[in-house]
């Protein structure tokens, strides 16, 4: 009785901020993508014009390949030198939780601010063979990586470390009296029992990746000639670069939507399956 | 317990409301029907300034004068996010008839106001037949700004390479090359890094080549091809065959070749930093418009005398360059918005008209605000005074041709990107100067279509 007398008090606020943060302008921006428009008050109905563009146009289509290749590197480099780290910080050793401070302190800088940063830095590595980080599109990829790398190892390894804490430790005495090796307890005893952190780390790293803005805008800005330019830098140079392309912009970024939505709950789905009970 | 917190969420959401209901009040309006005005402003530089203007507006003729500054190079997102909401900006800016393409429904049509009466030259507005659509408000202009000091210095040299004897006697491209290509082997005796400031080519700094030191061949290539406007002609250029490619290749390579910054670390370089490097004495010139006297006076530690700093003509090649004057036009065009009430219209169009006529507006435009007004409200002696603007408007009065700002109507930002790019790839040695030549054919003909 009393739930549902106040229930309306207890979700009203959250759901009014959900509708006019997220709702509205989510169903406001698929219906953009089928006009075209300057401002968004002054729509007018195109239906798939703008999607035949969005597909047509070469650049969408390189960053969507970059994105990819980005995409698969960084999520199996950041997560495996994160559990790396987390099997090493919770073996007890010395100075324990100073290291896992250093190494979650990047995660608290914003993106921006971490862009010019490796920017300087990496231009300051670069200067000795007289380049800057837009002469060649490799180094752009690679600097993207690193940054990445850096921003969110620290995250990823706090998560891991939670799992691997939760593991009972019978289980793993238990597997060294069976006589298991080191790689036999980490692969039959510790990977499935983390798996839970597994499948939440991999969609972190998966949809922070794919929809990586402020790092990108701030390293290389799509220099040399957009080929480190990402979807969503992509999207947004369609949207204000271009009289008449707004439309466009926003047909890509709801196919972009699809995409990360997509991928991310086939990935769900894969590793729950793999959860084990304990 | 439970009863307090219910109160206390309920209290708390009340408030909320409360608070957003407030805000959508139309402010607009205005008790007394004067109408408000809303001018989002575009140049960062002198945001202050407008503040300071607006509460003088508000206490002499008690009309609310709101002034938003859009950042550094986002003027079109701020107008397209601003513009949609219910207190919409009632002055905007256009950056001439590209721009009004992007905006014409926005546009009121000022033909009958006495602000368009003013302008001195009424082909300087953008209009078409409909009516009259954007107001230049300043006249600026571009050319090489150099450090008379160094210059005298090099022409004092005893083994100097050339015959000439001072800056003002360079009047083309190959006695410019000569003498430049001279210092550049002289700099340790001139206490210079190089002739040129750093030829900025960082992401959203390549703008002073791209847009205004392109628009020098694109000026020439037009004009061959028609008797009016070369922005005219440009505009209605379906292709361009950028004939002049190069020239402009000429004069880039000296930038680029005479340069304080190596070649492959220009895209770390911002204009800023050249315009630091010019104040502090480590170049000799640098390639700007008169704006940007504030980023030259500003640098701490700046070395450059103010009667010091002149102005020659960006010398291309071109046969005929001699007399050759600086580029000079505007990209900054007042727009009234169509949409807002009509009292607001007319309350900002007496904003505007109160500011370039009345006495206490025109002391700030030229005193503060350091514009060069082309409007006939303007007297010979009310001019602004710092040492650009002054030599703006004495190569206005010499004997020269001075060229129109054809890149008003490049095509779009993403050809000027496109462009950038390009350069960008050329400057650092990973593509050649054809390439550059086809992008901007390329780009022009697909942003045209």
């Amino acid at each position: 009785m009393a739930l549902k007398k106040y229930f309306p008090v207890f979700v009203l606020p959250t759901l009014i901020a959900f509708l006019i943060a997220f709702g509205v302008p989510f169903i406001l921006g698929i219906f953009l993508s089928f006009t075209e428009f300057t401002t968004v008050v002054d729509a007018k109905w195109v239906a798939f014009e703008n999607y035949i563009k969005a597909f047509s146009n070469a650049d969408f289509l390189n960053a969507l390949w970059f994105t990819v290749k980005f995409t698969v590197v960084s999520v199996i480099t950041i997560n495996i030198i994160a559990f790396a780290l987390a099997s090493l910080l919770t073996k007890g050793l010395k100075a324990t939780n100073l290291f896992r401070t250093v190494f979650f302190m990047p995660n608290l800088i914003g993106g921006i601010v971490l862009g010019y940063i490796w920017q300087l830095i990496i231009n300051g590595v670069l200067q000795t063979i007289g380049v800057t980080i837009t002469y060649d599109a490799k180094y752009g990829f690679w600097g993207l990586v690193v940054l990445m790398n850096w921003q969110l190892i620290g995250y990823m390894m706090i998560i891991y470390i939670a799992g691997i804490q939760n593991i009972p430790t019978d289980l793993q005495d238990a597997s060294k009296v069976d006589g298991a090796n080191r790689w036999q307890t980490l692969k039959n005893v510790t990977i499935p029992l983390v798996m839970p952190s597994i499948t939440i780390c991999l969609f972190l790293t998966i949809t922070n990746s794919f929809k990586l803005f402020d790092q990108n805008l701030a390293l290389t800005a799509g220099a040399p000639s957009k080929q480190t330019a990402m979807l969503a830098l992509d999207i947004y140079n369609t949207f204000y670069g271009r009289i008449g392309w707004e439309g466009v912009g926003q047909a890509k970024a709801v196919i972009f939507f699809i995409i990360v939505a997509l991928i991310s709950f086939i990935q769900l789905g894969i590793t729950h399956k793999r959860e084990v009970e304990q | 317990m439970k009863r307090f917190i219910a109160v206390l969420t309920a209290v708390t959401l009340l408030a909320c409301l409360s608070a957003c209901g407030k805000k959508t009040d139309p402010q607009n309006t205005g008790a007394d029907g004067k109408g408000s005005v809303y001018f989002l402003n575009f140049k960062p530089e002198i945001a202050d300034i407008y503040k300071e203007i607006a509460q003088k507006y508000k206490e002499e003729k008690g009309v609310d004068v709101k002034v938003v500054t859009a950042a550094s190079n986002t003027y079109e997102t701020t107008l397209k996010s601003e513009i949609a909401k219910a207190n919409a900006p009632t002055i905007f800016q256009i950056n001439g008839p590209v721009g009004y393409e992007a905006w014409k429904n926005y546009c009121l049509d000022l033909k009958d106001t006495k602000l368009y009466s003013y302008l001195t030259d009424k082909d300087l507005a953008v209009k078409n037949e409909d009516g009259v659509f954007g107001i230049p408000y300043v006249v600026e202009g571009y050319g090489i700004i150099y450090n008379n000091a160094i210059m005298e210095k090099y022409f004092a040299l005893p083994d100097k390479a050339v015959n000439i004897s001072k800056a003002e006697e360079i009047n083309n491209f190959a006695t410019l090359k000569q003498v430049v290509e001279d210092m550049t082997k002289h700099k340790s005796q001139l206490g210079i890094d190089g002739v040129f400031a750093a030829t900025s080519m960082g992401t959203g700094e390549q703008w002073r080549w791209t847009t205004h030191l392109a628009s020098v061949p694109m000026y020439y290539e037009m004009k061959e091809q028609s008797d009016s406007s070369t922005i005219v002609t440009a505009l209605n250029a379906k292709t361009v065959d950028f004939t002049y490619a190069d020239k402009f290749k000429n004069i880039f390579d000296l930038y680029t070749n005479n340069s304080t910054t190596d070649k492959g670390l220009l895209s770390g370089k911002s204009v800023e930093n050249s315009m630091a490097e010019f104040a502090l004495g480590k170049a000799a010139m640098v390639q700007n418009g008169n704006w940007a006297w504030e980023q030259i006076a500003e640098v701490n530690g700046n070395k450059v005398k103010s009667e010091d700093v002149k102005y020659m003509p960006i010398y291309t090649g071109i046969d005929g360059e001699e007399k050759q004057g600086l580029c000079i036009g505007t990209e900054n065009y007042l727009s009234i918005n169509k949409n807002a009430s009509e009292a607001d219209q007319k309350a900002s169009i007496a904003f505007l008209e109160w500011l370039f006529s009345s006495e206490t507006g025109k002391k700030y435009v030229t005193e503060r605000l350091d514009f060069i007004a082309p409007f006939n409200t303007f007297g010979e002696d009310e001019r602004p005074d710092d040492p650009l603007a002054r030599e703006i408007l004495s190569w206005m009065e010499r004997d020269a041709d001075t060229l129109e700002w054809t890149f008003n109507s490049f095509p779009s930002q993403q050809f000027k990107d496109d462009f950038s790019n390009a350069m960008l790839e050329y400057v650092q040695g990973t593509k050649d100067w054809a390439h550059v030549k086809k992008t901007v054919t390329d780009s022009w003909k697909s942003e045209r279509s």
